[in-house]
């Protein structure tokens, strides 16, 4: 029984790419590893709280009835509606550094304005800059060469505490290189964040990898859970079948792996060359979320989503320490407008983390780094917000260990390799990549990426 | 197939890949793309559909005869034109 595609790997950008695929009658296969859907954007249960990882918010929403956004080309490529995704937008976000607060909502105007009154000098400057990147072909499949952002936003603008506080939400939400971003990519993250916007559908990741899921089921498609691959079989540059877990071989015509480029390249029987050459990932994060008793706004938490440098200036760059308490993102989950208050005040604070220091940690040695860091970070924290660790009710925390235990990607590295493979080709004919390492970030990206391999590679063939 | 029975066909097919779009107003001979909101991805669906609905394989060089609905209907009536409209 050969399948005309397995999809490794059940996030978005697989689910994504089997529902295409499915839909149009291929017979597909998703094989997943771990138990629980969603890869990178995934949940998990604690103490009966469910919890989603990845998920801070959905960036890129647009209002129903746009249809050449990122947003409504998805949906009208897995043949959603809008309101399908039940999307409650936030209420407002700021990027907060010691001598300026930038503020925004999902009208961009707000956010000119904003700019506007914190940076009068440099407001020609920036929407010159705007100009540029809205007329900016992010989307081009065609790896060319790529320019980094830094020196063409520094041709625009002067003030680089500017530039840092633009580049701080872009960063944390799907930069995978150290230092700078791809100016591409840039583009790609300003219009997600700035020009476009944040909302959360309700019920979290749960709701949507469900609605996912049972669309690819409904149309025909296969889901293995808890069945991991240990081999893609390609002599002679082509695949023929995976080895799973149990043993099992599934045959198949195409292979679409949302892995990571240098983990798919890892699977390949026999050995390919090519895969020492590859560069991996280096940025993790080390995520602390933190159940009050009470509203957060209560406790002077008003802002959806803030991006936040203790620093005057902003390096985005895997820390020497385990943790960089100096900067990150607070995510407070309730303050976006859902048509029901959440059951608890929900606090998630994010911080740039170390793998390789966590991953050589011993186990009894692991648990109390996590909560010295958890700590530390909060101190941080409450430097610059109110205090509230008296009104916690519960706290859990996971590390660039806990992702890469879980989701597979090297070095835990959640935005995947610095080099994308844009087409989603591999050294192996039939083989693709599709999701992180290919180029399109974030939820909405995410399953982009998987929509557009499928069609590329498998549809139009 | 009749000529109207293709119109309708290509209309159905339009309709479920753009839900949110008033199907009815489309003019023939007035490129879909300017009506309508298709971009290249949604033409992959249109010969996608072809393909599933009626094993029709259009060519990508002939992507081109599908700009229009009266070149649609060109384009498809003689290939479709020994089926019967049921389904």
């Amino acid at each position: 029984m050969a399948y005309d595609a397995v999809i490794i790997g059940s996030g978005l950008s697989g689910l994504a790419a089997g529902i295409r695929l499915a839909m149009f009658d291929k017979k597909v296969c998703i094989v997943e590893k771990h138990t629980v859907l969603g890869g990178l954007n995934s949940f998990y249960v604690r103490k009966n709280r469910t919890f989603d990882v990845g998920l801070h918010a959905m960036t890129n929403f647009t209002p129903k009835g746009v249809r050449n956004s990122p947003l409504g080309k998805l949906l009208k490529q897995l043949r959603f509606s809008h309101d399908d995704f039940r999307l409650c937008q936030q209420h407002m976000s700021e990027i907060r550094f010691p001598e300026h607060s930038l503020r925004f909502t999902n009208d961009f105007e707000f956010f000119r304005q904003e700019v506007a009154d914190q940076f009068p000098q440099e407001i020609d400057r920036f929407n010159k800059l705007v100009e540029k990147i809205l007329s900016f072909d992010e989307l081009n499949l065609n790896d060319e060469k790529t320019l980094t952002s830094r020196p063409i936003l520094e041709s625009f603008i002067k003030n680089p505490v500017l530039i840092d506080m633009l580049n701080c939400p872009l960063m944390y939400y799907g930069n995978a290189r150290e230092g700078d971003m791809d100016f591409y990519q840039f583009v790609i993250m300003f219009k997600s964040v700035f020009v476009e916007g944040f909302a959360k559908p309700v019920g979290g990741m749960p709701y949507i990898l469900q609605l996912f899921e049972e669309k690819f089921k409904q149309l025909g498609g296969e889901l293995r859970m808890g069945s991991g691959v240990t081999s893609i079989n390609a002599e002679n540059k082509t695949v023929e079948s995976v080895t799973l877990e149990n043993g099992e071989q599934l045959i198949a015509e195409n292979i679409i792996s949302s892995m990571g480029y240098v983990e798919t390249l890892n699977h390949c029987a026999p050995t390919l060359k090519e895969t020492e050459e590859c560069e991996t990932g280096q940025v993790s994060f080390m995520e602390s979320l933190c159940v009050v008793d009470r509203e957060p706004r209560d406790l002077g938490y008003d802002k959806s989503i803030v991006f936040f440098s203790t620093q005057p200036r902003f390096d985005y760059k895997v820390p020497d320490e385990m943790i960089n308490v100096t900067s990150g993102v607070l995510c407070c989950s309730n303050n976006f407008d859902y048509p029901e208050p959440m059951k608890e005040g929900l606090i998630r604070l994010t911080n740039l983390a170390n793998f390789a220091q966590w991953d050589t940690l011993p186990r009894k040695d692991y648990i109390a780094a996590k909560k010295h860091w958890r700590d530390r970070a909060l101190e941080s924290v409450f430097t610059f917000f109110p205090d509230f660790r008296d009104n916690v009710v519960f706290l859990d925390s996971f590390t660039p260990k806990t992702i890469k235990k879980y989701t597979g990607h090297l070095n835990g590295a959640v935005y995947g390799s610095p080099h994308k493979i844009k087409n989603g080709k591999t050294p192996v004919n039939n083989l693709f990549i599709c999701g992180t390492d290919q180029g399109f970030l974030g939820i909405i990206g995410a399953t982009l990426s998987g929509i557009s391999m499928a069609n590329l590679h498998v549809l139009r063939k | 197939m009749t000529i109207d029975e293709v119109r309708q066909i290509i209309l159905n097919i339009l309709e479920d890949i753009a839900p949110d779009e008033d199907i009815s107003s489309i003019d023939d001979n007035t490129k879909l793309r300017e009506q309508i909101d298709l971009d290249s991805m949604d033409f992959l669906d249109i010969v996608m559909e072809l393909r599933k609905r009626f094993n029709i394989e259009v060519p990508e060089k002939d992507y081109e005869h599908l700009a229009t609905l009266a070149g649609c209907i060109t384009y498809l009536q003689p290939l479709l034109k020994d089926r019967l409209a049921a389904s």
